[in-house]
């Protein structure tokens, strides 16, 4: 009789998904077991701690033991630099989430109830409140640091759906103007099931080429098989679509606007940055490890991608009025700037590792200027909750004038304005990609010039519209009525400064964080 | 020839490792005072001489430090970050020539701080005031210190901040307020030449720290000589130099300490220190950037010179004399690595005797209810003699008096200029000969002769926190030129940061024929003018005066020529662009804004908010991926 061998895990490695997945499973223990007063007070220092703990492992795990050089758990994960690198910004960008999360009530008390039935104002009444959404968070972060560090399609698969499942749950309980919400959490599932379909077929088709999921297994028969082979092409455009509408590139861009606007603003802070950072993490890994023997292939196609999603970011955002909705197509945008880094692949080890690093230093100084942008939309309130239309905004600086000077920084730095984090990381891009494409024979050449032309051309489209809500704020009359600015908590302001400071070190002195993400891309992706 | 801008001491120790104290104190100073508002009111003034002070400290700190070291090991450089990667590496140059700017700026900026606790003691905004110069002394700090020229670029337009914020300090007098909108526009001339020779110098040899250029070979053809003028150009902009002279008379609307510290001792003279810095690089001995340095100098120190013979506002005779005075240093500044010493010889010495002779007018002022008509002064000597003894130690200085500091540095720059080119030399001898007659003009008019005071004007002595930085300065003003001159100790300290021989005295001869006609010269101007002014009575209102005056007192029509040469030319210009700019570009632009907007609107009717959209929408991509895959595939 056959026995069937136990795998090996590697404990102490996977230690930080574990101990976000176990304290994940805590959570859910205290939401059966203790009592509902009790909840919330067990649940954050919690789920505080979880994040803590695992960004310490992971620091401990680089400064003592340092990166590993093969994949783990039987090579289903790898936990290679630039996946400690995305952990860490990860727990750190929901570190600060959770803190953005617990701290109003933006949620709502029964999810359950009929918007403006008798259940909600009852629910209401008592002071429920869905603590579900503290192990909820946890469950969605380990997906997202398991998505960019899975070394198979598969693993990849489960990771993208447990990331996915906890948020679209969380777009729908929006305390206020709930049925946009649920609108919004319904909008999410129903594509990102779609989107995931795409996925699935595609890792099947590949299957079907390489005889293999393991990414560098891919990467072997590519290196010896025909590279136009039907079903690999088609598995791969399949395979693109699914991981495209994750970051949200055009034209697999359509949720976005609606998600992020509908589903309460924390959530939009926590899917803005850590989902993109997860995604883009995603995209490098598939792309650069998997399909790094055909990119002859596949960037002439995301260069039109690319293009594309930055064009209709920044032109659709002009005509938005909406706060909320405007950062989804600016985040759209920053996709598509994200892209042109994805595309910059060199010969060398070197080239890519300079790719690799401008990628990882604009994914966390995006990732920290989005967080502080949302934080600050959580702070202008009419009475129905945030005033999200921007004429409300007028006249703000007049009444606010560090709350508006704070998000004019932020919307500068997504601007890409010198002496913010924002010009360091499209500089970066930007030249990395052009490095690139003036290598000898590369099979884009000229073209890699021509995407940073666009990108630069899409910059200065954008910069029109971050402008001009810098120049509402600031230069118009405020309405008698207008908005009133809460009183931001200490916790707000935490997570406020923390984005600041960030958005303004990496303005002007980005050396050690440029040297951390190198380091973390010095050793590329392993196999 | 010695490589002047390698670097000999690594990355530095001791107290140089610590230099950019220096410029992050008054930074922070400045941070402080500006943040803090209303709320640093009662102390704004104590913090703002207390940061520059401290930056003196670390200023002496370092030259201590420096002077332990081996002449060979003076040079030491601070790395501090990388700023541009791959092109710009931020870090600080501690050499002879950046230490002794840097113990000038802190040094007469400290007891111009000093100064101004009680010349601005009854102005509501003394905390702004001092903000603006704690900012102005940590941009001053950066230029000179920066070891590269986009550090020194930022300096740069930093001290030009502050110069602008400064001189409108007073903004709600118009005068003030286009006064300073002027220097700021004249002075974007000269950054903008700065910047494009920044900008060849980097395609041309891929480096714009000082230590990079250093290892480059520099042959002198075309493209180093337009870099040269370009930096020229630049240095001109800020050191007031023709063609860009004219800002610096309306500078003059500032508070005094400003037209001490900013437009006399320290702003000013980044230009010479430009031109000496990148001496070695782009202005060797005989090269046409020099040649050009040399009659921008030769003509800027006779233009001041003429100027201030004609001007009754005390202040204003000061800054032509001013002008003259840094045309002397350029005119040095032009004449290889024994110039160079000479030049910041004279600029540390004029330094020291022009600051002393700004803040005595600003005591004068401060006694005479703000009067600035040295036609309404006379006979104050004995109602303020401290001022008046300090002004004039200051006087005899500038003139040239034999043993005070700048019958010194004046009588080398003068011998070099022969030596090298006996036009512009002979020129200079008449130039001072000009210094002794306006210099001796304006002592005359304020602290001799008859009183013509306004009738409510109690003239008298100001507070010991005035007088006692007066004192100071004025023994500067003695003692240091012999100090630096004699037996070539500036020479020989700063050869190795500009690239002269070390072992090396230059010649100092008061005896020779220029000394002597100098002091000739000199003389017959001070007697002039005791004729006109001392003895004569001078009129309350000014006398209509023949052309020549006219022609002074109008600025050598400077500004007239400015006005039709370039504002008017350039107000057309305007108007034609604003007129292409209605009709095409406007058109243009706001048809392609109106093109991207109508896009935005169309394309936003896809967005339609159903989720069966959406979806097909990702049909099609996905469709269209694949696609563009399989055909990529197949090309």
């Amino acid at each position: 009789m056959n026995t069937i061998p136990a795998p090996t895990i590697e404990y102490g490695t996977l230690a930080p998904l574990l101990l976000i997945f176990g304290m994940a499973v805590i959570g859910v223990l205290v939401e059966a077991f203790a009592p509902r007063y009790l909840r919330r007070s067990i649940h954050l220092p919690l789920t505080l701690v979880g994040l803590i703990g695992a960004f310490a492992l992971v620091v401990w795990q680089v400064a003592k033991t340092g990166v590993p050089t093969s994949a783990v758990a039987m090579g289903a994960v790898a936990v290679d630099g630039p996946a400690l690198f995305i952990w860490g910004v990860i727990i750190v960008l929901a570190f600060v989430s959770v803190l953005l999360i617990n701290d109003e009530d933006h949620f709502v008390a029964s999810a359950a109830a009929v918007p403006g039935s008798s259940d909600e104002e009852e629910a209401e009444r008592e002071g429920f409140a869905h603590t579900e959404i503290y192990p909820l968070v946890l469950f969605a972060v380990g997906g997202m640091m398991l998505f960019p560090a899975s070394n198979d399609l598969l693993v990849m698969f489960v990771a993208l759906e447990v990331m996915s499942l906890p948020l679209y749950l969380m777009c729908g309980l929006a305390r206020r103007r709930r049925l946009l919400s649920q609108e919004a959490s319904l909008k999410y599932f129903l594509l990102g099931a779609f989107s995931s379909a795409f996925f699935l077929y595609g890792t099947a088709l590949i299957y079907g080429y390489a005889g293999s999921v393991e990414l560098a297994k891919i990467s072997t028969a590519l290196a010896t098989g025909a590279l136009l082979d039907p079903l690999l092409l088609v598995g791969l455009a399949l395979l693109g679509v699914g991981l495209m509408f994750k970051i949200g590139a055009a034209p697999f861009q359509a949720w976005k606007p609606d998600v992020y606007q509908g589903a309460p603003t924390p959530i939009t802070a926590l899917m803005a940055s850590g989902v993109l950072v997860a995604a883009v993490g995603a995209v490098l890994r598939v792309f650069w490890v998997a399909l790094g023997n055909m990119d002859w292939d596949w960037r002439p196609v995301m260069w039109g991608v690319a293009a594309l999603t930055m064009l209709v970011g920044a032109v659709l955002a002009i005509t938005q009025t909406e706060i909320k909705r405007m950062l989804a197509y600016s985040s759209i945008a920053h996709a598509g700037f994200l892209l042109i880094g994805v595309m910059a692949t060199y010969d060398s080890a070197d080239g890519n590792s300079k790719s690799l690093s401008a990628i990882l230093f604009y994914l966390l100084v995006y990732g920290f200027t989005t967080v502080g942008a949302f934080a600050v939309v959580t702070m202008v309130r009419d009475a129905g909750g945030e005033a999200g239309h921007l004429s409300r905004w007028a006249g703000l600086g007049k009444r606010s004038p560090l709350l508006a000077g704070t998000f004019a920084f932020f919307l500068l730095a997504f601007a890409g304005i010198p002496l913010t984090s924002g010009f360091f990381g499209k500089y970066a891009v930007f030249a990395a990609a052009l490095g690139s494409g003036n290598e000898t024979g590369d099979s884009l050449g000229g073209w890699m010039a021509g995407i940073v032309v666009v990108g630069v051309i899409a910059s200065a489209i954008a910069a029109f519209f971050y402008v001009r809500v810098i120049v509402l704020m600031f230069f118009s009359e405020p309405a008698a009525d207008g908005p009133t600015v809460v009183a931001p908590s200490f916790s707000l302001q935490f997570v406020i400064g923390v984005a600041m400071a960030v958005t303004v070190i990496a303005g002007v002195f980005p050396q050690p964080i440029l040297d951390i993400a190198r380091d973390a891309a010095s050793g590329l992706f392993i196999r | 020839m010695e490589n002047p801008a390698q670097i000999l001491g690594n990355t530095a120790g001791g107290v140089i490792g610590f230099s950019w104290l220096m410029i992050a104190l008054p930074l922070v100073g400045a941070a402080i005072l500006l943040i803090g508002g209303r709320r640093t009111n009662k102390w704004g003034h104590l913090l703002g001489v207390a940061m520059s002070l401290g930056a003196f400290v670390v200023a002496v700190l370092a030259l201590v430090q420096l002077l332990g070291l081996d002449p060979e090991q003076r040079r030491q450089a601070v790395h501090l970050y990388e700023f541009i990667p791959g092109m710009v590496d931020m870090g600080l140059l501690v050499d002879q020539l950046s230490i002794s700017f840097a113990l000038l700026i802190t040094g007469v900026g400290s007891l111009i701080h000093i100064y101004s606790i009680g010349y601005m003691s009854h102005d509501p905004e003394r905390r702004r005031f001092f903000a603006y110069l704690n900012l102005f002394v940590a941009a001053m700090l950066l230029l000179v210190l920066a070891d590269n020229y986009v550090g020194l670029f930022i300096g740069w337009e930093g001290v030009g901040l502050a110069s602008y914020l400064l001189i409108g300090f007073w903004y709600f007098k118009p005068s003030a307020a286009v006064a300073a909108k002027k220097a700021f526009i004249v002075n974007r001339v000269g950054d903008f030449g700065l910047l494009v020779g920044m900008f060849v110098m980097w395609t041309t040899f891929g480096t714009l720290s000082f230590a990079g250029l250093g290892d480059a070979t520099i042959e002198q053809n075309g493209t180093v000589t337009a870099i040269g003028l370009l930096l020229l150009l630049g240095a001109c902009g800020k050191s007031a130099q023709l063609p860009l002279q004219s800002w610096l008379l309306d500078a003059m609307e500032g508070p005094t300490p400003v037209s001490a510290l900013i437009h006399a001792a320290t702003m000013v003279t980044a230009g010479v220190y430009l031109v000496v810095r990148s001496g070695a690089f782009f202005f060797p001995l005989g090269s046409t950037a020099a040649l050009v340095a040399g009659i921008v100098g030769t003509a800027t120190l006779l233009a001041g010179a003429i100027i201030g013979c004609a001007k009754d506002d005390i202040k204003k005779g000061l800054a032509g004399s001013t002008m003259s005075q840094i045309g002397y240093m350029m005119l040095g500044a032009a004449f290889g690595p024994v110039g160079y010493a000479f030049a910041i010889g004279h600029l540390i010495t004029h330094g020291f005797f022009k600051a002393d002779m700004f803040l005595g007018a600003g005591s004068v002022m401060h006694a005479m209810n703000d009067e600035v008509d040295m036609r309404k002064y006379g006979g104050l000597f004995s109602k303020m003699k401290v001022t008046a003894i300090t002004f004039i130690i200051g006087y005899l200085a500038i003139i040239g008096f034999p043993l005070l500091s700048g019958y010194f540095t004046k009588d080398g720059i003068i011998e070099t200029a022969i030596e090298h080119n006996p036009v512009m030399g002979w020129l200079a001898v008449a130039g001072a000969g000009l210094t002794g007659f306006y210099m001796s003009r304006m002592i005359f008019m304020t602290f001799f002769g008859k009183a013509r005071w306004d009738k409510d004007a109690h003239p008298h002595e100001s507070p010991a926190v005035m007088t006692v930085p007066l004192i100071i300065l004025s023994i500067g003003a003695i003692g240091l030129g012999a100090f630096l001159v004699l037996g070539g100790r500036l020479y020989q300290w700063l050869a190795p940061a500009v690239g002269g021989a070390r072992d090396f005295v230059p010649a100092f001869h008061p005896f020779s024929v220029p000394g002597l006609s100098t002091l000739a010269l000199v003389a017959v101007g001070v007697v002039i003018a005791w004729f006109k002014y001392g003895k004569a009575e001078v009129p309350v209102t000014a006398p209509r005066g023949s052309f020549l005056t006219t022609f002074a007192r109008r600025d050598l029509y400077g500004d007239a020529l400015n006005e039709s040469l370039f504002m008017r030319p350039g107000q057309w210009l305007t108007r034609l662009a604003v007129f292409f700019d209605n009709r095409g570009i406007d058109g243009l632009v706001n048809g392609l804004a109106a093109t991207i907007g109508g896009s935005s609107g169309r394309l936003r009717r896809v967005q339609t908010g159903f989720a069966r959209t959406y979806a097909l929408s990702i049909l099609f991509g996905a469709a269209l991926l694949t696609g563009a895959l399989l055909l990529v595939g197949n090309l």
